[in-house]
C-alpha cells in the first residue's frame, strides 16, 4: 500500500474504515444509458464501482468507455482489465487513456478463457498475465516508463488491484503463495472470488496474517447474493474455482421459491457481518450479477451505510 | 515430434474428385510415428480413393509412395521423374512437408492429406499430447521442466489462474492444470522459492510474433 494515489478507494482503506465496492456489467449493445442507470443505483452506497471487462468472454461495451462515463458522472470507477484480448501495446494505451480522464483505480486480471463466451473460435492474446499487468502499471506509475522503455512525464496515478481466489486448486497454502507473488509484483488491493465457504476463507486469511501479507495488501472480501437455488447449484457445479457448500444450497432451497431471493440476500448480509470480524479484511466487494438494484439494501442491512465522508 | 491426424476422407475426396491421376505421398518421419501419414496410411487412403472412383464408374490411377522425409530436398527429389504422371499429389506429411513439396514442384497441385496439430509426445498408441510450442527461448529450467506456454490454456508465466479446479483446467476437465503440475514438481524438487518470484513479461520475438523464423548456424554451413 506504499504509493499514495488520488484514489478515493485507497483513501477509504487508509482511513481504517471498511471499504465497500461493487460492480456493474456493461450492456451487449451500444446503449450507454445502462451503465449510467446502474451507476446511479449504487453510487451512494459504495466507495468505488468496478466495471467488468467483457466478463465470461462475452463481448460487451468496453470497460474503459463505461469507466469514463462513470467518471464524468462524478463517480469513482475501478477499471477492470483482462489480458486475454489485448497485447501490451493496447493495455498500456488503455491505461494511459483511463488516466487521462482521471481514473485512479485498476483491477488487473488475466481473464476467463474465450471458450466460455460468445466467440469461442477467436484467437486469444495473453501477451501478459495478471501479475505482469500489475508490474506494468506499477512501472508506468512509479517510473514513468513503458515496457518498451519509453519515458514519459505525466504518469497514470493508479491504485493497483487484482483478484484472488482462495477456493481454487490445489490448496489454500498455494493460493496464499500466489497472492504473495502479486504483492511482490506491486498489488495494493485485492477483491476476492465470491465467498460461500467462510471456514476456508478464514483459513486463507489466517495464513495471510501469519505471513504479514495482510499489512501489505488490502483484502476486500467478495460477496455475491444468490437469487435462487438454481443459481446456487449452478455456481456449485458449473463455475470453475468456486466453492458453494451443500449447506448453502440446502438453505436457499429450503425456503419457498418466492422467498429464495430474500433468503439469498439475508445470507449475504450474514456473511458480511461474520467476515467483518476476520483479521485482515479491509472491506467488501459486492458482486450482484445483473442484480445491481439489490446492492443498496445489502450494504444498508450489513451496517455499512451511510458511507463515511472523508475530507 | 510433430503430431498430425488424417483429414476426413470426404475432405480429401472433395479435393481430388475431378482428377484421374493422383499420387498419395506419405512421409516416414513424424507422421509415421503418430500413424497419420506414413506408408501404411498412404495405402489405406489410396485404397479408399480407388474404391470411390470404381463405385463412381470412373477410370482413375491412384498410386502411393512414402518418402524418408518430406522436409528435405534430397528425398523430395526422388519424385522428380514421377511428377509428370500425376494431376495432383496428396501429401500426408506435416505442413512443412506439404509446403516444401509445393516449393519444389511449383507447377503441380499439392494438397494436404493430414491436419498438422502440435509438437507432442506419445502417451500411448493413439494418444498424443502437446508439450512444446517452439517459442524459441526455453524456460523449462525455471518451471520445473513443465512448460506453461504449452500446458496452460492462457500461457500464463505466473499461474495458476483462479479457474484451476481440483487440478483441472477451467476450459476442460480432461486437461490437467499446467501450473498445478509446475507447483507440485517445484515442491518435489525443493524449488518452491521460484514460485513466488514474479516472472517478467516475455520477449515473444523468438516465437511466431517475430514473423516467420529462420535458424542460421554458421558453424554448420559450408
Amino acid at each position: 500500500m506504499s504509493v499514495t494515489t488520488p484514489s478515493k478507494l485507497q483513501k477509504m482503506i487508509a482511513s481504517g474504515n471498511l471499504a465497500v465496492t461493487s460492480e456493474v456489467g456493461p450492456p451487449r449493445s451500444a446503449d450507454g444509458a445502462v451503465i449510467e442507470h446502474k451507476g446511479n443505483l449504487i453510487k451512494d452506497y459504495v466507495d468505488a464501482i468496478n466495471v467488468t471487462d467483457n466478463q465470461t468472454s462475452v463481448c460487451r461495451v468496453c470497460s474503459l468507455a463505461c469507466c469514463i462515463r462513470l467518471k464524468l458522472m462524478g463517480l469513482e470507477p475501478v477499471l477492470q482489465m483482462v489480458t486475454r484480448d489485448r497485447n501490451r501495446i493496447a493495455l498500456q494505451s488503455d491505461i494511459l487513456g483511463a488516466a487521462s480522464f482521471g481514473i485512479n483505480n485498476m483491477l488487473c486480471l488475466t481473464g476467463d478463457h474465450q471458450h466460455f463466451g460468445d466467440h469461442p473460435t477467436c484467437a486469444n492474446v495473453f501477451d501478459l498475465d495478471s501479475i505482469q499487468l500489475i508490474q506494468t502499471v506499477k512501472m508506468m506509475r512509479d517510473e514513468g516508463r513503458l515496457l518498451g522503455g519509453f519515458e514519459f512525464a505525466v504518469r497514470p496515478q493508479m491504485f493497483i488491484g487484482a483478484a484472488a481466489n482462495p477456493f481454487a486448486g490445489p490448496n489454500v497454502a498455494m493460493r496464499v503463495s500466489r497472492l504473495a507473488k502479486k504483492v511482490a509484483a506491486g498489488v495494493q488491493f485485492i477483491q476476492t472470488q465470491c465467498i460461500y465457504n467462510l471456514d476456508k476463507f478464514k483459513e486463507f486469511m489466517k495464513l495471510m496474517v501469519d505471513r504479514g501479507l495482510h499489512e501489505k495488501v488490502a483484502i476486500l472480501a467478495g460477496i455475491t447474493p444468490l437469487k435462487n437455488v438454481g443459481m446456487a447449484k449452478y455456481m456449485q457445479k458449473r463455475v470453475p474455482g468456486l466453492e458453494v457448500p451443500d449447506s448453502v444450497v440446502r438453505r436457499i432451497g429450503g425456503v419457498p421459491k418466492e422467498k429464495q431471493a430474500e433468503e439469498g440476500i439475508t445470507l449475504a448480509v450474514e456473511q458480511i457481518q461474520e467476515l467483518k470480524e476476520v483479521e485482515g479484511v479491509r472491506g467488501f466487494h459486492i458482486m450482484a450479477i445483473e442484480w445491481e438494484e439489490k446492492v443498496p439494501g445489502i450494504i444498508d442491512r450489513a451496517g455499512l451505510y451511510p458511507r463515511p465522508q472523508l475530507a | 515430434m510433430i503430431k498430425a491426424v488424417p483429414k476426413p476422407l470426404e475432405e480429401v475426396l472433395d479435393l481430388v474428385k475431378d482428377f484421374t491421376k493422383v499420387l498419395i505421398a506419405g512421409c516416414d518421419g513424424c507422421v509415421t510415428v503418430c500413424e497419420a501419414g506414413g506408408l501404411k496410411e498412404a495405402k489405406v487412403l489410396a485404397s479408399a480413393l480407388r474404391l470411390y472412383f470404381t463405385q463412381a464408374g470412373r477410370q482413375a490411377q491412384i498410386d502411393e509412395i512414402s518418402l524418408t522425409r518430406q522436409c528435405e530436398k534430397e528425398y523430395l527429389a526422388q519424385l522428380s521423374d514421377k511428377m509428370d504422371a500425376y494431376d495432383a499429389v496428396v501429401s500426408l506429411a506435416c505442413g512443412c512437408g506439404v509446403q516444401y513439396m509445393a516449393e519444389m514442384y511449383n507447377n503441380k497441385i499439392i494438397y494436404p492429406g493430414v491436419d498438422t496439430c502440435f509438437l507432442g509426445v506419445n502417451e500411448e498408441r493413439g494418444l498424443y499430447s502437446e508439450r512444446c510450442q517452439a517459442c524459441g527461448r526455453c524456460i523449462l529450467a525455471e518451471t520445473g521442466g513443465i512448460c506453461p506456454i504449452a500446458r496452460c490454456s492462457k500461457r500464463m508465466l505466473n499461474g495458476p489462474c483462479g479457474g484451476s479446479d481440483a487440478g483441472r483446467c477451467e476450459i476442460n476437465k480432461d486437461i490437467p492444470c499446467g501450473w498445478e503440475l509446475i507447483y507440485e514438481r517445484l515442491k518435489t524438487l525443493g524449488q518452491l522459492d521460484r514460485f513466488e518470484k514474479p516472472v517478467d513479461p516475455k520477449d515473444w520475438t523468438t516465437s511466431r510474433d517475430g514473423g516467420p523464423r529462420k535458424i542460421v548456424r554458421e558453424d554448420l554451413r559450408i
